[in-house]
Formats: structure tokens, C-alpha cells, sequence
């Protein structure tokens, strides 16, 4: 395969993204007006609208500041814009996003009203969005992009063809002194053992596991049997007979490398490059936003039945082994590697094929999410609000 | 690599694995299958219809015995299942419940 030069956009603190957004944060669910008025009035920001901000209290309070400002923070951004209704949360988001030297500024509607809020915001925004035009790309390592992993809609071509091309990208990267992120702690059940077994450490197993029980434990206080439901009729009717058999299609996206790392969710990967675990939803706009958060810039989905998930903030590259959802999904599936259960390549060729559309997505090229504007943003909740 | 082989009615995972998985809706009678990765091919005869998605037994599996599947215990046989049969909820269950 030809090697070709990667570029992307350096940030202040050395990071590295592969899109060069201007955001327009609102902090709550109350400044979402505000926000998309501004970004109407600027075209070319992006405003990432959500549900929530108000109310909320300790663990979850902090799930929901780390998450929003880290996708502002992410290398994919070249600056914000706060909105939030009150000037205290604003600014504990902006000081959040400073931190990683990106411009950024807040603005609060109490005492302004929404009008003359969006009037400043706008003017900010445009004066950004013209400076960050100017921003260029320069040439970077693979080992720079943070990659995320998550598949959904899985099917069995899930295990025998996505995925399993999804691992040769995983191995390469890490291969290259790259880091990524895979997530799903529901999904591993089944298959937990295979994942504590490759934990690069005693320590990171530790945390693993107890990442793991803590989340069975917050299934039983719920009351339910989630192994009861798995895998669900949809799943069965495709072919799958148990919850360990859906788990290994899951971890065969994988690979083969040691996990280096067991994250709490959106926490940034700081411990050295590999392979990471990040205790998350396995609902895939949530997964994709806490790794977002976290810092990754480029996202692999391999589907099977054919989830059409994209991320306003990080490209979602989808690839799907089914030949009815290449074909009837086109315009969702950016590698369709079912040639593979056909045997009219190996592994290793259709790794190749998603190497390429991931260097070609990483220089500018647009995934088919963004192409068609699928911009899925959902917060995590760890419990309700006051 | 080496000229296509012809198109696999399934495949495998891992070698020694006891099931494959049909790549196109199988009917009865013999087909042929190969692994994910490697050259090897696997004849069988399909004692019964095996819609794509589906595994197939590569070999006899004895009630209580271990389902292997990507190398790894992925059921356990809950009754005796015969190569070629249609492997699936009616004669494995999961080890976790």
C-alpha cells in the first residue's frame, strides 16, 4: 500500500485534529436557542444543541462538564463560544476549555436576554470563525490521531467481517505508537475475562474490573436481568445463540494488543500510547461523545444491520460485511468489505481498504455522516437531576 | 494472493473451531467452507437448511460438551448436535445462565 503524507491541524498545546470546527457551546439545555441563532447567524460555526445542564448534582454534574468541555476542547476544534444561561457554570466551562490554550469565550443571557446574548456571540463567533479559516493543515504522525472504536446494529457479518477488519486498523495504529480507545462495558459481558486477561497490568486489571462489577452492580439495583434479554430476539433471529457469542463479535474489533489503560468515562488517555478500555454507554451517540470528550478525533463503527450514527465534533467512518446494508445503505457505509465473506480478499486486503478511506478521512475527505449531517450529541447521565 | 477460490457457503473463525457460519442462506446437502484466515477448506453435508448468520456444526458435539466459536467457549451443547446440523438456541445455551 502507498504511504501517504498525513496532515492535520496542530493545536496550541500540541495536539492533534483532523477538522478545524468553530463551536458554539451552549452550557444548558436553555442556551440551546440562543446557540443555534448564532451559529444560523455565522454559517460555517457548529453549535452542538443537548438536553441538559440544569439541576444536576456531584458525580453526574461532573460527567456533564467533563463532557462538554472536553469535545471543545478537542483537537477538532479550533475555538468555542460559551453560551450559558448563568455567568458561574459559563465560566467554569470556559476555564475548562482554556486549559488547552484554544480561544474561547463565554457569554451568559441573565441580565441580556437572549437577543442582545446572540448579537455578542455572533460577533465573537464571526471574528473566530474568519481567523480559524486561516488555520492550516501540516503534516503529522499516525501516532498523533487518537482513534475510537464502537460497533453497533451487529449482526454475525459483525464478527466475521467488520470487526475483524476494524482489528487490523486497531493493531497497525498501535503498531505505529498510536492510541485507541474501545468502550461498551455492557457489551463485554460474556467476554469480560478475555479483556481482564489482556490487561497490561495488575493495576489496570484492578480497575477493569471493578469498572465491570460496578456496572453489574448498578444493573441488579435496577432491578432487571440484562443477561436475561441478551442476546435480544433480533439477535437471535440473525443467527447469534448467546450473550458470549455476541461479546466476541464485539471484542474481536479489538485486535490483539495488550490494554494498556482502564478509563473512567471521557477521561483522557494519559498514560502512554496503546490500546485503552473507557467504561461507557454502548448506546453509540453517548459512546461516541464520551470518547470525543476524551480527545479521540477519528471514530471506526463497523455495523451490521447498518446504524447510521455520526458525531458533529468527530468523524464516524462506518463499515459494514453485510451486502444487503452495502447495498441498500450506501449512503451510510464508507468501506463496504463484504467481499470479505466471499473470499474475494483476505484480512489483510481489507485492512488495507480501511487504512486508506481512515488516511484519506484524516487529509479532509468527508465521512458519509458528515456528509449528509448525521451530528448525533447525547450527554451520559449517571442519575436524574435535583 | 493465490486465484479466488470459488465463493464459501461459511466460514470459520479460528481452526479448531467446532462451528462455522453460513455466508448465504444453505440448504441441505454438501458445501463447502473455509477459514477466516488461512487456505484450508472444509467439505460437509447439511442435514438440514442453515440461513445465513447461522452456524453450522463442523464436527459430532456431544450434550455438555464446549461450543467453540473464535477460539474461545462461546456455549455449551444441551443436547448431542452431529456434523452438519444447524447449530443454534434449540441445542446450545449459554454457560452464563
Amino acid at each position: 500500500m502507498t504511504q501517504r503524507t498525513l496532515t492535520g491541524f496542530r493545536r496550541e498545546n500540541g495536539t492533534v485534529g483532523i477538522r478545524n470546527h468553530t463551536v458554539i457551546l451552549p452550557v444548558d439545555d436553555l442556551s440551546n436557542a440562543a446557540a443555534e441563532a448564532v451559529a444560523k447567524l455565522v454559517p460555517g460555526t457548529l453549535a452542538l444543541p443537548h438536553a441538559y445542564g440544569r439541576l444536576q448534582f456531584g458525580a453526574d454534574l461532573d460527567l456533564t462538564f467533563r463532557t462538554l468541555a472536553g469535545n471543545a476542547a478537542n483537537p477538532n476544534v479550533a475555538s468555542a463560544v460559551v453560551i450559558g444561561i448563568e455567568p458561574n457554570w459559563t465560566e467554569r466551562l470556559v476555564a475548562g476549555i482554556a486549559k488547552t490554550g484554544k480561544k474561547v469565550q463565554g457569554f451568559a443571557i441573565e441580565r441580556h436576554g437572549d437577543l442582545r446574548t446572540i448579537e455578542a456571540a455572533a460577533r465573537l463567533a464571526a471574528k473566530f470563525l474568519q481567523e480559524d479559516s486561516e488555520r492550516r493543515r501540516v503534516p503529522v504522525e499516525r501516532r498523533e490521531i487518537l482513534l475510537s472504536l464502537k460497533c453497533g446494529e451487529s449482526d454475525t457479518t459483525s464478527g466475521l467481517g467488520s470487526c475483524p477488519t476494524t482489528s487490523q486498523a486497531v493493531d497497525r495504529w498501535v503498531d505505529e505508537g498510536g492510541t485507541v480507545l474501545f468502550g461498551e462495558t455492557s457489551e463485554l459481558t460474556g467476554g469480560e475475562h478475555l479483556i481482564a486477561a489482556r490487561c497490561a497490568s495488575d493495576a489496570v486489571r484492578q480497575k477493569f474490573q471493578d469498572i465491570y462489577d460496578s456496572y453489574m452492580a448498578m444493573i441488579a439495583r435496577a432491578g432487571v436481568d440484562l443477561l436475561g434479554s441478551q442476546p435480544t430476539q433480533g439477535n437471535i433471529r440473525g443467527g447469534l445463540s448467546t450473550i458470549e457469542e455476541k461479546a466476541m463479535g464485539n471484542i474481536a474489533k479489538t485486535g490483539t494488543k495488550p490494554v494498556v489503560g482502564a478509563l473512567e468515562a471521557a477521561e483522557p488517555p494519559v498514560s502512554g500510547p496503546g490500546l485503552y478500555f473507557m467504561d461507557t454507554s454502548s448506546a453509540a451517540a453517548e459512546c461516541i461523545t464520551l470518547m470525543a470528550a476524551a480527545g479521540a478525533v477519528l471514530h471506526l463503527f463497523p455495523t451490521g444491520q447498518g446504524n447510521v450514527i455520526g458525531h458533529p465534533i468527530e468523524p464516524v467512518v462506518k463499515l459494514t460485511a453485510n451486502p444487503l446494508t452495502a447495498r441498500t445503505m450506501a449512503e451510510h457505509i464508507d468501506l463496504d468489505c463484504s467481499g470479505l465473506l466471499a473470499r474475494e480478499y483476505d484480512l489483510a486486503e481489507a485492512g488495507d481498504q480501511l487504512m486508506d478511506i481512515c488516511d484519506r478521512t484524516i487529509n479532509g475527505r468527508l465521512t458519509c455522516a458528515e456528509v449528509i449531517g448525521h451530528r448525533e450529541f447525547a450527554l451520559t447521565r449517571l442519575y436524574q437531576s435535583a | 494472493m493465490p486465484p479466488a477460490p470459488e465463493r464459501p457457503g461459511f466460514l470459520a473463525h479460528r481452526e479448531g473451531d467446532l462451528v462455522g457460519v453460513a455466508v448465504r442462506d444453505l440448504g441441505p446437502g454438501p458445501v463447502r467452507g473455509s477459514y477466516l484466515t488461512g487456505e484450508d477448506t472444509i467439505s460437509l453435508t447439511l442435514t438440514e437448511p442453515v440461513p445465513l448468520g447461522h452456524k453450522v456444526a463442523l464436527t459430532d458435539i456431544a450434550a455438555g460438551q464446549d461450543v467453540i466459536e473464535y477460539g474461545q467457549r462461546v456455549a455449551i451443547a444441551s443436547k448431542d448436535i452431529r456434523r452438519g446440523e444447524h447449530v443454534h438456541v434449540h441445542n446450545v445455551r449459554s454457560a452464563r445462565l
